[in-house]
């Protein structure tokens, strides 16, 4: 932003309000090039604000279509039978379950991922930093349905042993108890949701760690720091609201996972106190499992459902970028 | 000389004792020994308990060890490498295996018959068949979807970063962050109340219109990214020759700065290659080639993956593990030679 504000704006006496529409239009009228250059990328900026505005009132406008006809309440009711005659239908079991699975996700991903990103940044062999970060950055790109096979299939055999292990220790909270059964609940999701994005907050986390500025850990170690002390003292606290956005970027990317969720969860529209049975949804997973056998009524049910999802990622997504555009000195590319 | 011998007969004040260089890898030994007597003992037969075992003694084990030594400060600046450590191996965990079954159940069905044949005529629960009409709907859904994201995307950072301030400009900025964002089946839920608006039946270039949505945020990161990054001499040095601003930045800055925004188109592509959830509502899905995306329903990578595993079939499963590689290795491919065009083309910043 810096290098186009001095070499436009420079030349330009501006002591009143810049007035930027005379100027475009004195350029313009000088050079039919220009006008059409900036027309169209002006253009796309543009287009992307309709596409987003587009987004919002056509979701809106067929969810409306749906929510009319509800005979239930739309936020609390505990079914989703669009096919019968007065429809009743309500995200209530579908906003718990996306909201506890993003929470079991986050509570094991975040302490992991920044402890990883302080692994590259400062315990890690200098030569293998570069190497890891790379692999982070790959397991990144792999899709998510590749998650949601591998989760099916390997990770769901391999948790038969540990909701053992916490029904029989931990059974007696309630959250914990187990009634057997495959092991496809609400805490699988939040395992493989919690391994889907590790990578997202590593890489952001990372990027604030490393610049933490050199003279402060520098007088940490001078004042007889050990390199704990160091990061206590003079990196966290630095890098503080960074790993707050980064989680935020990862919980918003949690709460839209479908594929991953859709392949590992066996859904059913109830809410269980304990996290290890079967059952319950997220807001995607139900779309994309209702989606096949539904009407065109039941489609615009799930597009009311997918309306509560978007507003909810915006809502995330919005605060981590308000953190992160708090903190100029971050630039958030890779985000 | 003399100083020395000094600190040699009297402890130092300004450095406590130190446990030697190879105590952690000593600790590390009897730790494991001891679980492993532990779990031989009381009949443990699950490794992974053995290993929390070891684990366990490790961390307490040091920082005992150390806090003795050398004082409760350093024992816990021990205790804190030692759990970042773990919790790097404990994430490596299922990354490997989830690359490792990849791999090793893919390669079982994964040949030449398999990359050129489709599904037509073969039940899922029959081995056999390929993953051709797959691959054909992916290419021509991505490839489209390219086409419509990149040439906005592009634009879109030329304005943010060449022209654009005030109020529009950043507003632009704030909406390709929360667009970054949006859930890719929200993306496919939008392109679907369109469908139903005008009744339409699924097929292949609905779901590139939804991918374009997600991809085009990714490609205007990147690109605006690229453009800061070149030197503003060089607009100058155009500019004070009295080329327009329109011919400085065609000629100039993009060709600078092309490397940079050729990798992240790739990234985007090798992001949007694998989103499954648009593709199920907008494209649905066929066991047939369909080489024309824009009418009739096409299949695609992901989603006949999705499909494959849906039918719960143990040939499905191979065949879904089998284009799991494929889309996999696609991908990895175009991200290794997108970061290769990158260190190769880059502007030397000197960081």
């Amino acid at each position: 932003m810096d290098i186009s504000t001095q070499s436009t704006q420079s030349p330009l006496p501006t002591p009143q309000p810049p007035p930027t529409e005379q100027r475009r239009a004195a350029r313009g009228a000088t050079r039919p090039g220009d006008r059409i250059f900036l027309g169209l990328s002006r253009g796309s900026g543009i287009l992307l604000l309709v596409i987003m505005a587009a987004i919002a009132v056509f979701l809106t406008y067929r969810a409306v279509l749906a929510i009319s006809e509800d005979e239930g309440n739309f936020l609390t009711t505990f079914e989703w039978n669009t096919n019968t005659v007065p429809p009743v239908f309500g995200i209530a079991v579908l906003a718990f379950g996306t909201i506890v699975s993003s929470i079991i996700a986050m509570v094991i991903a975040v302490p992991i991922a920044v402890a990883i990103a302080l692994f590259l940044t400062h315990y890690a062999p200098r030569r293998l930093r570069g190497p890891i970060a790379y692999v982070i950055d790959l397991l990144a790109a792999v899709p998510s349905i590749v998650y949601g096979l591998w989760g099916a299939m390997v990770l769901v055999p391999h948790l038969t042993g540990l909701f053992g292990w916490l029904d029989a220790y931990l059974g007696w909270t309630g959250i914990f108890s187990w009634e057997g059964g495959a092991p496809r609940s609400m805490f699988t999701v939040g395992i493989l949701l919690a391994i889907m994005i590790l990578p997202i907050i590593t890489n952001v986390s990372r990027e604030v760690f490393r610049q933490v500025p050199q003279m402060h850990e520098e007088a940490a170690l001078a004042l007889g720091a050990t390199r704990w002390e160091v990061i206590r003292m003079a990196v966290i606290p630095f890098g503080r609201s960074g790993v707050i956005s980064a989680s935020m970027l990862g919980l918003g990317r949690a709460l839209g996972e479908t594929m991953a969720v859709a392949t590992v969860l066996s859904p059913d529209f109830i809410i269980h106190g304990s996290l290890l049975n079967p059952g319950g949804g997220t807001f995607a997973q139900n779309i994309a499992s209702k989606f096949s056998e539904a009407t065109e009524f039941g489609r615009d049910a799930l597009i009311a459902s997918g309306l509560v999802l978007f507003v909810i990622t915006l809502l995330v997504n919005g605060a981590a970028r308000a953190i992160i555009a708090r903190r100029k000195e971050y630039s958030g590319a890779n985000a | 000389m003399s100083n020395a011998t000094i600190a040699d007969k009297r402890p130092s004040t300004l450095r406590g004792a130190r446990l030697p260089k190879w105590s952690p890898y000593a600790i590390a030994a009897g730790s494991v020994a001891v679980a492993i007597g532990i779990g031989l003992a009381a009949g443990l037969d699950s490794r992974v308990q053995w290993g929390l075992i070891a684990g366990l003694l490790y961390v307490f084990g040091s920082y005992a060890i150390a806090a003795r030594v050398e004082g409760r400060r350093q024992a816990k600046d021990r205790v804190a490498t030692s759990l970042v450590w773990v919790a790097f191996l404990l994430a490596v965990v299922p990354l490997v295996s989830l690359v490792w079954t990849t791999i090793a159940r893919g390669v079982k069905v994964l040949d030449v018959y398999f990359l050129t044949h489709s599904m037509g005529v073969v039940a899922d629960s029959q081995p056999g068949g390929g993953i051709y009409h797959a691959i054909l709907g992916s290419l021509e859904q991505v490839g489209l979807a390219t086409l419509i994201a990149a040439p906005i995307g592009v634009l879109t950072a030329i304005y943010l970063v060449e022209y654009g301030r005030g109020g529009l400009a950043r507003s632009v900025t704030f909406f390709v962050d929360v667009m970054t964002g949006i859930p890719s089946i929200v993306a496919g839920l939008f392109i679907l109340s369109l469908m139903l608006m005008f009744d339409m039946q699924p097929f292949g270039f609905a779901g590139s219109l939804a991918l374009a949505i997600l991809m085009v945020p990714v490609v205007v990161r990147s690109t605006e990214e690229m453009l800061k990054l070149v030197p503003n001499e060089l607009r100058e040095a155009s500019l004070a020759l009295g080329v327009p601003k329109w011919r400085t930045i065609l000629k100039v800055v993009l060709p600078t700065s092309i490397g940079g925004i050729t990798t992240g188109i790739m990234l985007a592509i090798a992001r949007i290659a694998g989103e499954t959830a648009p593709v199920l509502l907008l494209v649905f899905g066929s066991k047939f080639i369909n080489a024309n995306p824009f009418e009739g329903a096409q299949a695609s990578l992901p989603l006949y993956i999705y499909q494959q595993y849906g039918s719960g079939e143990t040939p499905a499963y191979d065949r879904a593990w089998a284009a799991s590689l494929t889309l996999i290795a696609f991908v990895m491919i175009l991200n290794m030679v997108a970061r290769g065009i990158a260190r190769w083309k880059a502007p030397k910043t000197g960081r």
